[in-house]
């Protein structure tokens, strides 16, 4: 007998322990692929990370995730429109890859044939003891997307990788290679319709050169947990804009990782969080300055209403030979009840000695004389409100430089705010 | 039009009184020019016919067309005729001025039972606006009042009062920060709004702006009361003896 104090798995840990006989048998993948996924459930059964780990602190998600629902292979869900008319869709539903078009410039492959033909098993794995994310989704991902961009070919019309849940449990990874120069708009589309259990890993490389704008538009249900992980990778002189909408879910995680690995490479983050409910939903970034003369700047904005939990943790490190960094974090939050909360944790990790660093955080509430400026012209309250809190917001989205994807997310911050005014 | 009786009011966060006792008329058609030194109560005055929450009437009234106009909040004030143009316009960043407009507007002819405005009217109405008071369109794609300078704020101003039509204008030291030029492009714009069915207060503490907006009644104000009432030959002599003598006579 084990007289050791290892507590009582939850029915989420043991669920998520059990289920790996039976479901690997359906999971894609040659020897390394397995062997990876083994290695996953051993982490799980570690346990899930808990508020004594420092990456999971303010989500505790052994107490968050008590449950989770079982896959369930009989529900189907549909592809939704585009983000921005005449795109490239590129659907994952309930988990399945749906139809590889041909998209000009690009190579698309289904991922579930890149796992068994194991040429994406290094991807796999975890990054940690604590990562849980990538502990579930190394055990269970069963397809995706693997996009190649060509060097040099730059997209004219986005692509949009949808993973849309019907219930049950979905693991999903979208990997996509930007050639070097190339230059590409990416939607990653979070959307579904059920109390599932959606795990997503999406893995960018952006070779020497290359220019791509990546959305994450999430928008999974009130009862959705959705934990998911983008981590990116720069090469010389690459630049990505990843921007972030949180507009759903119950439990939301959303790492971000990102490797500014290439000298000159510039990196920005643009976030926004729309949190209403009785929900949780987290953005943790760890970004690493790697190279010389690398930039970036992150900036997120929270509207936290009812009894909302929000989070962020942005870590920043430099390392010592990566001398000239300028990097700057903003993080501000708009408190609309005194239920909400928001917290923020920011952490800069210097080695090198030349480089300007710097971070804020605020949380404010509704400023009274903006407010009293806008009613003195007529506006009732409840819209002077409304539009001072999008305000607050489209400032963020407004940063994007393309005036059709600016007005596409405006329309779905109107969506959130129609459903949760 | 205008009937403010024996009104007191106080800071609501302090308690502090700063209206004490405060009597004013101003009819239909009506000009009427407030002047007093600084911190005599002008600003608060007009914050408080606007509605602005931080300060409290603790007595007497103030009726817009015979009724109290004191339980009604900014929004509904604005709609029934009430604009104030700020002495010191705010900056709202995230909002593009001429969405704002087109909300302000609709807004109140929402409350007031009219259709919305479509596109293109606003959009004549206001290049037509903006044009007289020499405003370029381009600002309005700006947010509001952000980056604006002194005078294109106090313009901007005048620009939404132009806009609101509104019935009743307090202009709260209009005319502070803007250049001769600029002051006869406002003085015009306010101009052509008076009318038999406008009144229009005018807070000031230079005569020069009276030059150009002739009132029909001048009021001191000094320590939140009324202190002397007169016709525009008051500004002249209050420009020339300055208020020490006014104020010695009311103390
Ligand atoms: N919200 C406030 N908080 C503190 N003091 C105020 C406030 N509003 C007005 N006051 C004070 O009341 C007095 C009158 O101010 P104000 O109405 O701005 O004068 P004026 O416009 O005539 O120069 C001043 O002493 C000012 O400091
Ligand atoms: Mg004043």
């Amino acid at each position: 007998m084990n007289i050791q104090t290892q507590p009582q798995r939850t029915p989420a840990e043991t669920a998520l322990i059990d289920a790996f006989g039976e479901r690997v048998s359906y999971l894609p993948g040659d020897s390394v692929v397995t062997v990876k996924r083994d290695e996953a459930i051993e982490a799980l059964k570690t346990g899930l990370p808990n508020r004594k780990v420092e990456a999971w602190h303010y989500t505790d998600l052994r107490r968050l995730l008590a449950t989770v629902p079982a896959w369930d292979g009989t529900l189907a869900a549909e592809a939704c429109e585009p983000l921005v008319a005449g795109s490239s869709v590129l659907a994952v539903l309930n988990g399945q890859a749906g139809k590889v078009g041909t998209i000009d410039g690009l190579t698309v492959e289904r991922l579930a044939d890149k796992l068994t033909d194991g040429s994406l098993a290094d991807t796999l794995g975890t990054l940690d003891a604590a990562d849980a994310v990538g502990a579930i989704n190394t055990a269970y991902v069963a397809d995706g997307f693997a996009l190649a961009i060509a060097s040099g070919a730059a997209l004219d019309a986005p692509v949009e990788l949808q993973n849309v849940q019907a219930g049950g449990q979905t693991h999903v990874r979208f990997d996509v290679r930007a050639g070097a120069g190339s230059k590409a708009t990416i939607v990653e589309r979070q959307t579904g319709t059920a109390d599932a259990l959606a795990t997503s890993i999406s893995s960018l490389d952006v070779a020497d050169g290359a220019e791509v704008v990546w959305i994450i538009l999430q928008e999974q249900p009130d009862d959705a947990t959705h934990l998911a992980r983008f981590q990116g990778r720069l090469g010389k002189d690459a630049r990505l804009t990843l921007f972030i909408m949180n507009a759903g879910g119950k439990l939301v995680r959303q790492e971000v990782n990102v490797d500014a690995a290439g000298e000159g490479a510039d990196f920005q983050l643009r976030g926004v969080n729309l949190l209403a409910g009785e929900t949780h939903s987290d953005i943790t970034m760890q970004l690493d300055h790697s190279r010389e003369h690398t930039t970036s700047t992150e900036v997120l904005r929270n509207v936290v209403t009812d009894r909302a939990q929000g989070v962020f943790q942005g870590q920043i490190r430099v390392a010592q030979r990566a001398q000239k960094t300028d990097a700057r974090m903003a993080c501000n939050t708009l408190l609309l009840s005194d239920d909400g909360e928001f917290s923020t944790k920011p952490e800069l990790e210097i080695f090198a000695d030349d480089v300007a660093c710097g971070h804020g955080a605020t949380v404010t509430e509704i400023d009274h004389n903006h407010l009293f400026y806008l009613m003195a012209r007529g506006v009732p309250e409840k819209d002077a409100r409304g539009l001072l809190v999008k305000a607050f917001l489209a400032e963020v989205i407004e940063e994007l430089d393309d005036e059709v994807v600016i007005e596409a997310l405006e329309a779905r911050l109107n969506a959130w705010f129609d459903a949760h005014g | 039009m205008l009937e403010i009786k024996n009104l007191h009011a106080r800071i609501a966060e302090d308690g502090t009184e700063i209206i004490r006792g405060l009597n004013l008329t101003v009819k239909a058609g009506e000009v009427a020019a407030i002047m007093g030194p600084n911190g005599s109560g002008k600003s608060t005055l007009s914050y408080i016919l606007a509605g602005r929450e931080d300060y409290e009437v603790t007595e007497g009234d103030i009726l817009y067309n015979g009724e109290s106009i004191l339980e009604m909040d900014p929004a509904e004030r604005a709609a029934a005729g009430i604009f104030l143009a700020f002495q010191y316009p705010l900056e709202i960043p995230g909002v593009a001025t001429m969405e704002f407009l087109k909300v302000a507007m609709n807004a109140q002819r929402k409350a007031r039972g009219e259709p919305e405005l479509k596109i293109p009217d606003l959009l004549k109405k206001v290049r037509e606006a903006a044009g007289s008071l020499d405003m370029n369109m381009d600002m309005l794609k700006r947010p509001l009042n952000v980056g604006f300078s002194g005078g294109e704020k106090k313009r901007a101003e005048i620009l939404q009062m132009k806009l609101l039509e509104p019935k009743l204008c307090v202009l709260d030291e209009t005319d502070s920060g803007l250049d001769i030029d600029a002051l006869k492009i406002v003085a015009e714009g306010v101009n052509a709004l008076r009318s038999p069915d406008r009144a229009i207060v005018v807070i000031t503490h230079y005569q020069r702006l009276l030059e150009y907006i002739v009132p029909d009644s001048v009021h001191v104000l000094y320590k939140g009361q009324v202190v002397k009432s007169g016709d525009k030959s008051l500004a002249l002599e209050l420009e020339e003896n300055g208020y020490a003598g006014i104020v010695g006579e009311a103390a």
